[in-house]
């Protein structure tokens, strides 16, 4: 039987699966469910799905054995992690040491969750796009490659270590290219304090989605590129350089750097 | 295993011991009864002998052989008589009360001739002691008791008409008396009887009631303490020795009790430490068992909510299902935010500066309120030993507090800093105060300026009452009610127990009245004079160590203010003021980090006119 389907989602928790699958066929997507690692693998050996939505946390076979199982099996799938806020740690590692291209926290609204599909299904495509323009595609191989330096928190955002200790964060272009138009972005305030994998931003496309953007590295905000706020055009034009976020003061640069890849 | 416990082994011990005593007893009391009833056997016999030799010497010097022969039958014949026997030099029984033995020979080495013959040479004058012997005639006979009694020459025997002796003779003859000792044997054996009995029966007795001492007294508290031991050191640290003496064992029982209280007191500062870490794993348990469940009806309600969007019922009720299920999300991550939170990394720090730094984090919020925040600050404050994050996030709630209770109105958010020194009865309470029993005298029912007092009874007489101590420490603005005056006869005591608050054998040093005293765990007796106008206190860990400066800090607003109902529960978590807008954790948290650093925040608020919070933050903390 060969399937082509847009998504597989992958949760223990029955309730999870039916209702992404409610929600995504009422937008016309095909959706297929599975309730462990396991049978989402014989799925995905069986068809092709678009895109996979799998929980962090399940039993036997959990979200990190089930991307590497995928790498193992080297079958190219765009993943989005599922995990709670407890777990946020645990997304983070899933987006650069296993590939993953976004996560999204539970609880989710419908909204929330198509918001993060279609942005992830983009990049799927980018990605194939890219991959048929013959460039090399592995673990930490990009759609288009960053500026040397710069730490990426999946293809969500990066940071730049600056020479006085403290740190740029931006989005990353591939991330801007799969919202495709972004109408405002609003930003935290001078002196609160980021989480790594916490969103610090919210992009909102020209559709009116809202975009959360991840924090790739925590710390206190010391300045905001009010240019960017003023004009989110900057950002979608000049993601890595006048396109900036944030200036903070990292809190633990080094424990939270090595879950980002250069 | 029986012999392992110390109960009997004591008890064995005793029994032992007394075992021995009356072993020792019964021998030397069977010894000296012997012997006075022999010595009361012997001189009677002795008396008897006397009396038969003075009694036949009359028919002796008369030769009346046939009336002595009578005599002697007579006498002998008596029951308590075994048999009388005269013996001349040569041996030869010339009388007996036995009249088959008449004529008979009797060798010098029998039993009733040895002791004079023995030597040799016979003797001639022999002690009384001497005279008497002990045998069996045969070995299953009753012992006989012999006493001889030699007829010594005498002028009137060798002239008596009979001739039968002459001058030169020294002894004539043995009188021979021998009496059975039946009655004699059978007393001591009735004594030794006796005694065995009263050894067995004292044993019995005296192992019963040492064995009861033993239990109440030594083996049951100790398996008490030995059940308490085990439940502490299986980590019930609540568990209490029942203390029911006042002997070694009480005391050990109150000190074992002191010591898991010190124990659990220790474990509980240890455990507050570690309290947010703890909180946190719950909180993470927390959150990821509720996110599924919370996913399905934020998922399910908020894909309804876009199906009905033309039905207005409907849409406004799915409209509440998912505001309010993402306000649960809101308060699950509060929690993971609270949790978040670690135990403080105090550096020296500028508290102006901290509320510089929350002041700009806000001002946004506080421009879209129309609020104006006004800063008031010394630029003399001393630094302070704090948190710096954790402070600032103290001045971030305090002013979105004051910015909420101001609301759509326009208003003035005023943050005033101060450097002030404060005696202890203004900035250390007393939060715990234990009697000698360790009950709390701390009453949470009643409160002075909204602390929890310090309760005792009194008792003169007749009067008896509670009084309310200030609990901080050094004030005298104490609740004294009607107690009289304080002297000697007025009693202090423990509402709980009763047991007396007074020091016993102390005095006040100012007015010489008696004192009372109370342990505060871990920090030592708080001791003080309750005496009208004296007002003297002492606290040795405190009085020594106290700084008294210390930096405030007051978060004034003049905005709706807080029900007067609301304040005393208004630092304790999930109590929120704002109804559905917060979520009851921030004042709680700000407490928390303001406890943490040693300080204190109070608040003072009139409905409608507005609201102060006032931290206290000790210099060197």
């Amino acid at each position: 039987m060969s399937m082509h389907r847009d998504i597989l989602v992958v949760d223990d928790e029955p309730t999870v699966t039916q209702a992404v699958v409610k929600v995504c066929s009422a937008e016309g997507m095909t959706v297929t469910a599975a309730g462990h690692a396991a049978e989402a693998l014989k799925y995905l050996d069986e068809g092709k799905f678009r895109l996979v939505l799998c929980d962090i946390m399940m039993h036997e076979l959990d979200g990190f054995q089930f991307l590497e199982e995928l790498a193992r099996k080297g079958i190219h799938v765009p993943v989005i992690m599922m995990t709670g806020y407890s777990t946020v740690e645990n997304a983070v590692k899933s987006l650069t040491a296993t590939g993953a291209v976004d996560y999204i926290s539970k609880p989710f609204t419908a909204d929330e969750l198509l918001t993060v599909l279609r942005r992830s299904l983009r990049i799927g495509a980018l990605l194939d796009e890219a991959e048929s323009a013959a460039l090399p595609r592995n673990g930490s191989a990009t759609y288009v490659s960053y500026p040397a330096n710069y730490h990426r928190l999946g293809y969500v955002s990066w940071v730049l270590m600056e020479d006085e200790g403290t740190a740029k964060i931006g989005v990353s272009d591939l991330f801007l290219k799969a919202v495709d138009g972004i109408k405002e972005i609003e930003l935290s305030a001078p002196g609160e304090d980021l989480v790594q994998g916490i969103p610090c931003a919210v992009a909102t496309s020209l559709d009116g989605a809202k975009h959360e953007i991840m924090c790739p590295l925590g710390g206190r905000i010391l300045e905001i590129n009010e240019d960017a706020q003023a004009e989110p055009s900057l950002v979608e034009k000049d993601p890595y350089f006048r396109g900036w976020l944030y200036r903070i003061l990292p809190s633990n640069a080094e424990s939270n750097l090595q879950w980002l890849s250069l | 295993m029986l012999s392992k416990k110390i109960g009997f082994k004591l008890t064995f011990g005793v029994v032992m011991t007394v075992l021995f005593a009356i072993g020792i007893f019964a021998f030397f009391n069977i010894q000296s009864e012997r012997k006075s009833l022999l010595s009361e056997v012997e001189r009677h016999a002795n008396q008897l002998s006397e009396a038969l030799k003075s009694d036949t010497e009359y028919d002796m010097l008369h030769n009346d052989r046939e009336r002595i022969h009578e005599s002697i039958r007579r006498i002998g014949s008596q029951k308590s008589i075994d048999r009388i026997r005269v013996f001349n030099k040569a041996g030869e029984i010339i009388y007996s009360s036995d009249s088959a033995e008449i004529g008979k020979m009797v060798d010098k080495m029998a039993e009733s001739c040895y002791r004079c013959h023995s030597a040799g040479k016979p003797l001639e004058q022999l002690a009384t002691k001497e005279r008497t012997r002990i045998f069996r005639p045969n070995p299953d006979s009753a012992r006989l008791l012999g006493i001889i009694n030699p007829i010594y020459n005498s002028k009137s025997c060798w002239t008596a008409a009979c001739h039968a002796h002459t001058e030169e003779q020294t002894v004539l003859g043995v009188l021979d008396v021998t009496i059975p000792l039946t009655d004699v044997d059978r007393n001591i054996r009735l004594s030794r009887i006796a005694i065995v009995i009263l050894g067995v029966s004292t044993v019995i007795i005296l192992s019963l009631i040492v064995s009861f001492m033993v239990k109440s007294w030594i083996d049951r508290p100790v398996q008490e303490l030995l059940t308490a031991t085990r439940h502490v050191a299986g980590g019930n640290l609540t568990y209490r020795v029942e203390v029911k003496s006042e002997d070694e064992m009480g005391m050990l029982g109150r000190s074992f009790n002191n010591m898991t209280q010190n124990l659990a007191e220790a474990r509980l500062q240890l455990f507050q430490s570690d309290k947010l870490a703890s909180l946190g794993r719950l909180a993470a348990g927390v959150a990821h068992e509720i996110n599924n469940p919370l996913t399905a009806v934020l998922t399910y309600g908020s894909y309804l909510l876009k199906r009905a969007q033309g039905q207005p019922d409907t849409r406004d009720d799915l409209q509440i299902i998912v505001s309010e299920t993402i306000r649960c999300r809101e308060i699950v991550k509060s929690l993971l935010d609270f949790a978040r939170q670690t135990v403080p990394k105090k550096r020296k720090a500028d508290i102006n500066e901290i509320i510089g730094r929350a002041a700009t984090v806000i001002e946004n919020q506080l421009a879209l309120g129309r609020v104006q925040l006004v800063m008031d600050l010394d630029p003399a404050l001393p630094n302070v030993m704090v948190d710096a994050n954790q402070i600032q996030q103290v001045f971030i709630n305090l002013m979105v507090n004051a910015s909420d209770a101001i609301g759509e109105n326009t208003g003035t958010i005023t943050i005033k800093t101060g450097a002030i020194s404060l005696p202890s009865s203004e900035a250390l309470q007393i939060k715990r105060a234990l009697c000698p029993k360790r009950h709390d005298l701390v009453d949470r029912k009643v409160r002075i300026d909204g602390k929890p007092a310090i309760s005792m009874r009194f008792r003169k007489k007749e009067q008896t009452g509670i009084i309310h101590l200030n609990p901080m420490y050094g004030s005298t603005d104490h609740r004294l009610g009607d107690m009289p005056s304080i002297e000697d006869g007025m009693e202090l005591l423990c509402p709980d127990c009763s047991r007396s608050l007074i020091a016993e054998g102390e005095r006040c040093p100012k007015c010489n009245s008696p004192i009372y005293s109370f342990e505060v765990p871990l920090k030592g007796l708080v001791q003080g004079c309750l005496q009208h106008g004296c007002g003297w206190h002492c606290w040795e860990q405190v009085d020594s160590t106290w700084n008294d400066q210390f930096v405030e800090i007051r978060v004034i607003d003049d905005g709706c203010g807080i029900p007067r109902a609301q304040i005393p529960k208004l630092f304790e978590p999930f109590a929120t003021t704002k109804g559905q807008n917060g979520t009851g954790l921030g004042l709680a948290v700000t407490w928390g980090i303001i406890d943490n650093h040693n300080g204190t925040i109070s608040v003072e608020s009139e409905e409608g006119v507005g609201t102060t919070f006032i931290i206290r933050i000790p210099v060197t903390s």
